[in-house]
C-alpha cells in the first residue's frame, strides 16, 4: 500500500478483472446461475416504453408525459423502496399503504386543525409512521405472530384510524405552499442540469475511489473501461430524462381546452404558463435512494437484514439481534410509507380518507418485485423499488392512452406481477440448483 | 507419544435433562496440535458434550478446565473469547451472501460506520491461504454458488479466522461424496497441523482413522476410553461403540452393568 503501489487504473495487473467483454461474460454467467437482479424490470421497461410509443403515435413519448409518469410514480416508488427493508427480511407490510393514509392524515390535521407550522406537523407525520412500524415489528418479531396477519390486522385497522382523524367522509385541503411545492413544481432548467451533473459525478468519484482502494490494497476490482461504461450509461439515461423534462410542457387537465400557445401576431392567446424541468419530487427519490442504499450495502445493520432475510438461524447463531433488526426493518418500511404519505397529500392537495387507499400498497409491491426484490427474502435493492415503480407507472399511463378500458389495466399490472414473482421463484430454483 | 498439555480438559463432567443423565462423570481432553475424534453411537451424548464445551448449555457439575484453568463458560460469547469455534452439522452459512461477507458475519470490520470490504476480503482471502484452500474460485462468489465440500471449507475458515484455538467440528463430512470428503478431511488436518485444537465428531471410521490422532469413545454418556489412534484397531473401536468395552480397555464390568440399569 505503499505510493509506488497506487498505479493507473489503466494499468492491468495480475488481479485485474479484465475489460467489458469480460465483465460482460461474468454478468451473463451470473444471470443463468439465477441472480438476475433487475434485468427482467429493465428489459421489461424498455418494451413498454416501445411498445406504448408505437401503439399510442407520439403522446405517449412526450415531455408532459414523462412528467405526469413521475407524478403517478413517485409515492409508489417511495413506499416500494420501503417494503424492500420488509420484503429482504421474507416479510410482507400490508398496512404500508394506509400507513400513508394515516400518517398524511396526521400531516393534514396537523396543519389545519392545529395550526402547527409545517415542519412539526411534518415530523409528526413521519414519527406516526415510525410508531406504526415499531408496533408491527414488536408483534411480528417479539411475539412471533406472521407479519402477514399482524399487517393484514393493521391494514384494516388503520384505515379506521385514518378516518376517525379526518373525520367521516372528510377532505382535508393542504394550503402550505413548501408541501404543495414538492409535487407540483419544478425545478429551473439549470438546476435539472446541475443536479445531473452532480449525481454523475459523485457517482464516478465514488466508485473509482473503490476500485482504485482496491487496487492499492492489490485486489481485483473492474477494469477502467468497465467503469467508464458506467459511468457513460448512466450519464446518458439520465441525462435524457432531464432532457425530456426540461422540455416545455403544459397541463391539460380534463375540461380545460387544451391552449394554443401564441396566436398569429406573435401573443400568447389565453395560455396556461409554460412548465418545464425536473419535479422537485424526483430529488426526493434521489435523496432517499442514496440513503438508503448507503444503508443497505454499506453498514453491518444493512449487511445483517440480508443476513437474517437469507438465514434466520445462521444469523442468530452469529450474534445478530435478530429481532431488533426486524423491528428496524418494520420502522423504516412504515416511515418511508409516511413519505409517501406526504408525498400523496402534496400531489393531490388534499388528504381524504382514499389517500394511500386502493391499489397503491399493491402497485408499491408489484413495483418491489419487478424490480427484482425477492419474495422469499435475502435478495433485493433500493433501486429495485425505482425501476419496478417505473414499470408499474407506465403501464398505469401507457394503456388508458390507448384503451378506454379500465378493467384491463388491472389484468395487465396483475399479470405483469405474477410474471415478476414466476421469474423470482425460478431464479431462486436456479441459485439453488446451481450450487452443490 | 507423549501428549502435549490439554487445551481443554473436562473432568467427570455431568449433565441432565430433566429425568435423563445423558452426561456420566465424562473425562475428556483436547491437545493444540491434534485432532480428537468424539465418536459414539447415536444418543450417546456426543452433541450434549460439545454444546456444553461451546457454552450453549453449561455442564451441572464437573471441571472445565481451558489452558490449565478453570473456565466459567455459560454463553458461545464466552466460549468464543476464550477461542473456541463450533462448525455446526448443517453449517449456517447465508447463501445470498458471498464468501467474504459469511466469514465476518455477525463481527464485521468498519471504518466508523462504514464496512471495510477491503480488509475483510484481504483477511479471508489470507485465512483461506494459510489452510491451503484453492477450490475457491473468487470469495466474492455467492455461498449459493458453492458445492457442499466448499461451503464446509468456508464454514471451517470462518472458525479460523478469530485466532481460534479450539475449533469443534460436528459431522463435517456427513453430507458429502468422496471426493468432497478427502478435501475437507485434509482441511481438519491442516488445522492440526497449523497448531490449532480440533474435536472432530464423525461416525465414519475410516475418516476418523485417516485424520484423528487420539479417539474419546462415548458410550450411553460414559467415557470408555480416549485413546492414541496408533493404539487401536477399527474392530477394537467399533466394539467400544458398541458395548462401551473392548479388551483391557474401555469401562469397567460393573461400572457397565450399573449404566445399563440406570
Ligand atoms: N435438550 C434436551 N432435552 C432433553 N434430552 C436431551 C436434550 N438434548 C439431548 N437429549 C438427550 O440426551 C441424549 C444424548 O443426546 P446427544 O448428545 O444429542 O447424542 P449424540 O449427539 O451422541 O447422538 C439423548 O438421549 C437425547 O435424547
Ligand atoms: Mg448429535
Amino acid at each position: 500500500m505503499s505510493a509506488t503501489q497506487v498505479t493507473d487504473v489503466d494499468i492491468p495487473e495480475a488481479g485485474d478483472t479484465g475489460g467489458l467483454g469480460k465483465a460482460l461474460r461474468d454478468y451473463f454467467i451470473r444471470v443463468k446461475g439465477g441472480e438476475v437482479g433487475s434485468l427482467p424490470a429493465v428489459a421489461g421497461l424498455i418494451v413498454l416504453i416501445a411498445l406504448f410509443s408505437i401503439l399510442q403515435g407520439g403522446t405517449f413519448f412526450t415531455a408532459l408525459n414523462f412528467a405526469n409518469l413521475i407524478n403517478q410514480g413517485t409515492a409508489v416508488i417511495v413506499l416500494a423502496m420501503g417494503l424492500v427493508f420488509v420484503l429482504l427480511l421474507g416479510e410482507i407490510d400490508l398496512s404500508a399503504g394506509f400507513a400513508a393514509g394515516t400518517a398524511a392524515a396526521v400531516l393534514a390535521v396537523g396543519l389545519t386543525k392545529y395550526g402547527l407550522p409545517w415542519p412539526l406537523a411534518l415530523i409528526a407525520c413521519l414519527l406516526t409512521g415510525l410508531v406504526i412500524g415499531l408496533i408491527i415489528g414488536l408483534l411480528v418479531a417479539r411475539l412471533g405472530i406472521p407479519s402477514f396477519v399482524v399487517t393484514l390486522a393493521a391494514f384494516l385497522g388503520l384505515q379506521g384510524v385514518m378516518l376517525l382523524i379526518i373525520g367521516e367522509g372528510g377532505t382535508i385541503g393542504i394550503q402550505n405552499d413548501f408541501l404543495l411545492a414538492i409535487m407540483n413544481r419544478n425545478m429551473p432548467v439549470w438546476t435539472g442540469w446541475l443536479l445531473w451533473l452532480l449525481v454523475i459525478l459523485g457517482y464516478a468519484f465514488v466508485t473509482f475511489r473503490a476500485i482504485r482502494a482496491r487496487k492499492a490494497a492489490g485486489l481485483s476490482g473492474s477494469s477502467a473501461s468497465v467503469w467508464a461504461a458506467k459511468v457513460v450509461s448512466l450519464a446518458i439515461l439520465l441525462g435524457v430524462g432531464v432532457y425530456l423534462l426540461n422540455g416545455e410542457r403544459q397541463i391539460v387537465r380534463a375540461g380545460k381546452q387544451s391552449c394554443v400557445i401564441m396566436g398569429p401576431p406573435n401573443e400568447p392567446v389565453g395560455c396556461i404558463p409554460i412548465l418545464q424541468g425536473v419535479p422537485w419530487a424526483v430529488l426526493v427519490v434521489l435523496l432517499l435512494l442514496v440513503g438508503l442504499t448507503f444503508l443497505l450495502s454499506r453498514t453491518s445493520f444493512g449487511r445483517h437484514v440480508y443476513a437474517v432475510g437469507g438465514n434466520t438461524e445462521a444469523a442468530r447463531r452469529a450474534g445478530i439481534k435478530v429481532s431488533s433488526i426486524k423491528i428496524t426493518c418494520f420502522m423504516i418500511c412504515s416511515t418511508l410509507a409516511a413519505v409517501a404519505g406526504v408525498l400523496l397529500a402534496s400531489r393531490d392537495n388534499s388528504v381524504s380518507p382514499t389517500t394511500g387507499g386502493a391499489q397503491t400498497l399493491l402497485f408499491a409491491v408489484g413495483a418491489a418485485v419487478i424490480g427484482g426484490t425477492s419474495l422469499f427474502g435475502g435478495r433485493g435493492r433500493v433501486v429495485d423499488a425505482i425501476v419496478g415503480g417505473l414499470v408499474v407507472a407506465v403501464i398505469a399511463n401507457g394503456l388508458p392512452l390507448i384503451t378506454s378500458q379500465s378493467g384491463i389495466q388491472y389484468v395487465v399490472t396483475g399479470g405483469v406481477l405474477l410474471v415478476a414473482a414466476s421469474v423470482d421463484a425460478l431464479s431462486r430454483r436456479r441459485s439453488s440448483a446451481s450450487g452443490r | 507419544m507423549t501428549n502435549p498439555a490439554p487445551i481443554l480438559e473436562l473432568r467427570g463432567v455431568n449433565k441432565s435433562f430433566g429425568a435423563v443423565h445423558v452426561l456420566r462423570g465424562v473425562d475428556f481432553n483436547a491437545y493444540p496440535g491434534q485432532v480428537s475424534a468424539l465418536v459414539g453411537d447415536n444418543g450417546a451424548g456426543k452433541s450434549t458434550l460439545i454444546k456444553g464445551v461451546a457454552g450453549i448449555h453449561s455442564f451441572d457439575s464437573g471441571e472445565y478446565l481451558f489452558e490449565g484453568s478453570p473456565a466459567n463458560v455459560h454463553a458461545p460469547r464466552q466460549a468464543n473469547a476464550l477461542g473456541i469455534e463450533v462448525v455446526y452439522q448443517d453449517l449456517a452459512l447465508c447463501d445470498n451472501l458471498d464468501v467474504v461477507h459469511n466469514m465476518f458475519l455477525g463481527r464485521e470490520e468498519k471504518q466508523g460506520v462504514i464496512l471495510d470490504e477491503i480488509t475483510m476480503e484481504r483477511r479471508a482471502k489470507e485465512t483461506l491461504a494459510g489452510l491451503s484452500v484453492r477450490t475457491l474460485k473468487s470469495v466474492r462468489q455467492q455461498v449459493s454458488s458453492l458445492s457442499g465440500g466448499q461451503r464446509q471449507t468456508v464454514a471451517i475458515a470462518r472458525a479460523v479466522l478469530w485466532n481460534s484455538k479450539l475449533v469443534i467440528l460436528d459431522e463435517p463430512t456427513a453430507a458429502l461424496g468422496v471426493a468432497q470428503t478427502e478435501q475437507v478431511l485434509k482441511l481438519v488436518r491442516r488445522l492440526a497441523d497449523n497448531g490449532l485444537a480440533v474435536i472432530l465428531i464423525s461416525h465414519n471410521m475410516n475418516d476418523v482413522f485417516e485424520v484423528a490422532d487420539n479417539i474419546a469413545c462415548l458410550y450411553l454418556g460414559m467415557m470408555a476410553a480416549q485413546v492414541h489412534t496408533k493404539d487401536v484397531t477399527h474392530g477394537q473401536v467399533v466394539e467400544l461403540i458398541t458395548s462401551g468395552r473392548s479388551g483391557d480397555i474401555g469401562l469397567q464390568p460393573e461400572i457397565l452393568a450399573n449404566g445399563a440399569v440406570a
